[in-house]
């Protein structure tokens, strides 16, 4: 299953406040 | 997509998953403290950094440096049951990997917090003569043997 990648940190921020989940941010050189 | 399937459904299962590109998103690079392409950072769902990954692993210690953030956030979250059963998964399923013995160090402490039970750090302590005793972790938990 892909997975749906947010572009935008204070909206995944929120998204994880609001769910109690964890935020994995990934930080990359490679085509995307 | 990851190349190795297992670790696409651990993101979609446990996280809020978002990702930046080097040239695209140098702003959230910067706010990161991201110096090094690949980082992934595993922040709680308050926004605090739990755990950083820097550079290629192979899959299977890239699975296990995944659930050690996850672990740790629970820990931190005072869940000390929760992170202890996340912290021996990796021990149980991962055992090979670098984060294994990290990963049994940190399930004895959670033990403990979650009991309040020194024999839990003793038990740990023990555990470190049966496996992963050249470790950085056995040197930790030798100060709870005895």
């Amino acid at each position: 299953m892909a997975i749906p990648w947010r572009d935008d940190a204070d909206r995944a921020l929120g998204e994880a406040k609001d769910s109690g989940k964890p935020l994995l941010l990934d930080f990359t050189a490679a085509p995307m | 997509m990851y190349p190795d399937p297992r670790v696409d459904s651990f993101i979609n299962e446990s996280f809020i998953p978002a990702r930046f590109h080097v040239k695209t998103h140098p702003e959230a690079m910067a706010r990161f403290g991201a110096d090094w392409t690949p980082t992934i950072l595993i922040l709680d769902s308050e926004g605090h950094e739990r755990h950083r990954i820097e550079g290629f692993l192979p899959n299977d210690d890239f699975l296990a440096q995944l659930h050690l953030g996850l672990a740790h956030a629970a820990f931190t979250a005072g869940k000390f049951e929760q992170a202890a059963e996340r912290f021996e998964k990796i021990v149980r399923d991962l055992p090979a990997t670098d984060a294994a013995p990290e990963a049994q160090y940190w399930a004895g402490v959670a033990r403990y917090k979650a009991s309040n039970d020194g024999a839990a750090l003793k038990a740990t302590a023990d555990a470190f003569r049966e496996r992963y005793g050249d470790s950085t972790w056995a040197k930790k938990a030798s100060i709870w043997a005895s």
